[in-house]
């Protein structure tokens, strides 16, 4: 079941075709990479799921029905990437303020701003202000006020931005606890060892289209270049035959690369053959950084700006 | 409506628990009344000294005796010669020497520092009416007859039609309607200038896009203004109660003005000069005016409130971009304001009518013609479209910047152009 299904969603700016004919279902307790260059189309795509802009076109449902941003944002919980929060404001009355911005009661977010505090370790924060904190403190409140009102759909827009590896695995932990409770969590960043790490499925946009749109798994079966990395003994001793190509090699290692036609048993088998040791059989995937760069490079790297007519 | 509320909420309580709130509302009127209370010392205390004045009569113009008044102690010298006396007047105990000369119209007075000119006027008075007096009587007229024929009268205005005739001043309602007409000028600045800053905080800290993804942006929009407004009213309510309380006070700390005050207005006698304009302010319908003031406040800072966060949320980083895109909005109220100080003055002008319609204009410009009576000089027909064109020009205004807002605040990077506003609040 969808949480969410985008059909066909497109918003032209007059100079921009900012997200053109974009497709996809956010399945419920999934987390959900949303990937992309800079300038790819990301954030107003996000700001249209979000209920911040109206699309040109296409349709967005939201739990089954059709999405009414006035009724579903007490359901989403939106971080931007561009996220700050009022400077001189306490914070504990500053979560509690957006807690009730998102529709719940005085009292209902005095109560989960205190329990997250708690779980958060935050408790002695409540009268400091924001320009008190350190930048890294900044972002563990953000995102407290995010999912404090217990959203069925978090957007996190560059969690980890400016966050030391403690806190990223604190919150990292608290995404999967998210997902585990069944909330669907769309992630947006440019780290793509992140994104292999949390993510089950992504897309990638690239000029406000979407290029790519799998699991993890099989978006790297799917790029694969049936390279493999073999341990010897001798590894400077073997010559290219016709089974496989030899891209890289050192003392003990050797990568190849095999020949149309063949299979990593045929490979295996030339080696036994040939009575090598071997220590080690892998099959090398590419990164999903590679396959970023793969997909998005060539490609201008900013966008030309160019004449719409609407 | 409830997320305006709570937007609402947070803005007043965040501007009013602020110490500067509390230091402004507290001594700007004190400042008022300690400035209004200098004056008044400074005007009722002149030439306070008491000055020990020798006289020598070569001329014999007052034949001995002159009344000592307003602290000035008069002794006559005959048995010595100016050249001498002026020697040693000052170690006698007086502070100057006047000497009148036997054709009594060339006087001099001698001191060891400048007179000052209350007391240089008086004693000049002292002699002028010496010589009147002594002329008179040369002439053969008896100076209390004269007295008894000298006019001094005012004009008591009555402002109406028909039968119904109310006392009127027009110095009185010049001076309200040009108090009330800055009063507002300042306020609208002030707090327009405060939403515009507070739009420009939430778009630099970044704060907009995260609210916008629980609020819709007219309603944050809309939340702040009214917000500040309330801050506004709160404070011109406490300045109001303050001064309403201080002016109690301005008798126990100045009793002869108090006195001054009383004596002039006792029955029977005609008014003249500030009791006259004192008188004024009776007759004038002060709840009309409150009314009136709060109504024209409101609706003027609902207007420009709007206005100036439209260019807040264009407005990307620094503050001088701010000025150059305010200019425009600046430029109107400058306006209403020089048409507020020619209709505080002619409030019946073509200029002063058309001011009070227009709605950039009107909040300034109908204040300073209210006071001079609503019914007669303002028709009632005129208040009635003023106020509806300016809540037709507010709605107008909220729903453009409504429209500006909506794309200014999560624009970032580049300033906004008029032109960009333009098309911003009218495509799409």
């Amino acid at each position: 079941m969808s949480i969410l299904e985008v059909r066909n969603l497109k918003k032209y700016f007059a100079t921009q075709k900012a997200v053109d004919d974009i497709s996809f279902n956010l399945e419920k307790g999934s987390i959900f990479g949303l990937l992309g260059p800079n300038g790819a189309g990301k954030t107003t795509l996000i700001r249209m799921i979000t209920g911040i802009f109206y699309p040109d076109d296409g349709e967005i449902s939201f739990d089954g029905k059709k999405f009414d941003p006035v009724n579903d944002v007490v359901n989403i919980g939106y971080m931007p990437e561009e996220r700050g929060l009022y400077k001189k404001m306490k914070i504990g009355d500053q979560a509690v303020y957006l807690a009730q911005l998102k529709g719940l009661s005085q009292q209902e977010a005095m109560e989960k701003v205190k329990q997250w505090f708690v779980k958060f370790e935050m408790q002695s924060w409540w009268n400091k202000k924001i320009e008190d904190l350190s930048k890294g403190m900044g972002q563990k409140l953000q995102f407290v006020t995010t999912v404090l009102h217990e959203p069925k759909m978090i957007i996190l827009d560059e969690p980890f931005s400016g966050l030391d590896p403690v806190n990223s695995n604190l919150i990292k932990d608290e995404i999967f606890n998210l997902a585990q409770k069944g909330a669907s969590i769309i992630f947006s960043t440019h780290r793509m060892e992140q994104v292999e790490e949390i993510c089950d499925h992504i897309i990638l946009v690239n000029k406000g289209k979407k290029i790519l749109d799998g699991s993890v798994s099989g978006v790297k079966q799917q790029f694969k270049e049936n390279l493999f990395s073999i341990g010897l003994n001798h590894a400077n001793t073997v010559s290219s035959p016709d089974i496989f190509e030899i891209i890289g090699k050192d003392n003990h290692n050797l990568i190849i690369k095999i020949r149309d036609g063949y299979k990593s048993n045929d490979v295996l088998q030339y080696f036994i053959q040939k009575n090598i040791e071997i220590s080690s059989f892998n099959e090398k995937l590419p990164s999903l950084n590679d396959i970023f760069i793969k997909l998005v490079e060539g490609t201008s790297l900013s966008r030309q700006f160019q004449n719409i007519n609407t | 409506m409830n997320k305006i509320w709570i937007i609402l909420k947070r803005e007043y309580k965040t501007r009013v628990a602020k110490r500067s709130f509390l230091l402004m509302t507290i001594l700007i009127p004190l400042l008022i009344f300690g400035f209004y209370a200098g004056i008044i010392a400074v005007a009722i205390s002149g030439g306070n000294e008491i000055q020990n004045i020798a006289v020598i009569d070569k001329g014999s113009l007052f034949n001995g005796k002159i009344e000592n008044k307003d602290n000035m102690n008069f002794t006559f010298i005959t048995d010595e010669p100016v050249s001498s006396f002026l020697q040693k007047y000052h170690q006698q105990g007086y502070t100057s020497l006047l000497y009148i000369s036997p054709s009594y119209t060339e006087d001099t007075i001698y001191s060891e520092t400048q007179l000052g000119p209350v007391t240089k006027g008086r004693i000049e008075k002292v002699i002028n009416n010496a010589i009147e007096n002594k002329r008179m009587v040369d002439a053969h007229i008896d100076p209390t007859k004269l007295e008894s024929i000298k006019s001094d009268i005012t004009i008591t205005a009555q402002v109406g039609k028909g039968n119904e005739f109310k006392k009127g001043s027009s110095d009185a309602s010049s001076a309200v309607g040009y108090a009330s007409g800055i009063l507002i000028y300042i306020t609208m600045f002030i707090y327009g200038m405060m939403v515009m800053r507070g739009v420009m905080e939430e778009k630099i800290n970044r704060i907009a896009e995260v609210i916008v993804s629980s609020v819709k942006p007219f309603q944050l929009m809309v939340g702040k203004i009214i917000g500040i407004g309330a801050v506004g009213l709160t404070q011109f309510i406490i300045w109001v109660v303050l001064m309403f309380i201080l002016q109690f006070f301005i008798p126990v700390f100045f009793p002869s003005m108090a006195h001054s005050m009383a004596s002039a207005q006792a029955p029977g006698q005609q008014p003249g000069g500030l009791a006259a304009f004192l008188e004024g302010f009776k007759y004038m319908n002060f709840g009309l005016i409150v009314f009136a003031f709060i109504f024209y406040f409101l609706g003027g800072f609902l207007l420009y409130a709007s206005l100036f966060a439209a260019v807040g949320s264009a407005v990307s980083e620094d503050q001088q971009e701010a000025q150059q895109l305010t200019l425009p909005i600046t430029m109107p109220i400058v306006l209403a304001f020089v048409i507020m100080t020619r209709a505080a003055a002619e409030p019946e002008s073509g200029l002063a009518v058309f001011g009070s319609l227009f709605p950039l204009t009107s909040p300034i410009v109908m204040m300073a013609r209210i006071p001079y009576g609503i019914g007669t000089t303002v028709p009632w027909w005129q208040l009635g479209l003023s106020m509806l064109l300016l809540v037709l020009g507010f709605l107008f205004t909220a729903w453009l910047a409504g429209k500006i807002y909506r794309t200014g605040i999560l624009m970032y990077g580049k300033k906004a152009s008029w032109k960009e506003m333009w098309k911003w609040a009218f495509r799409s």
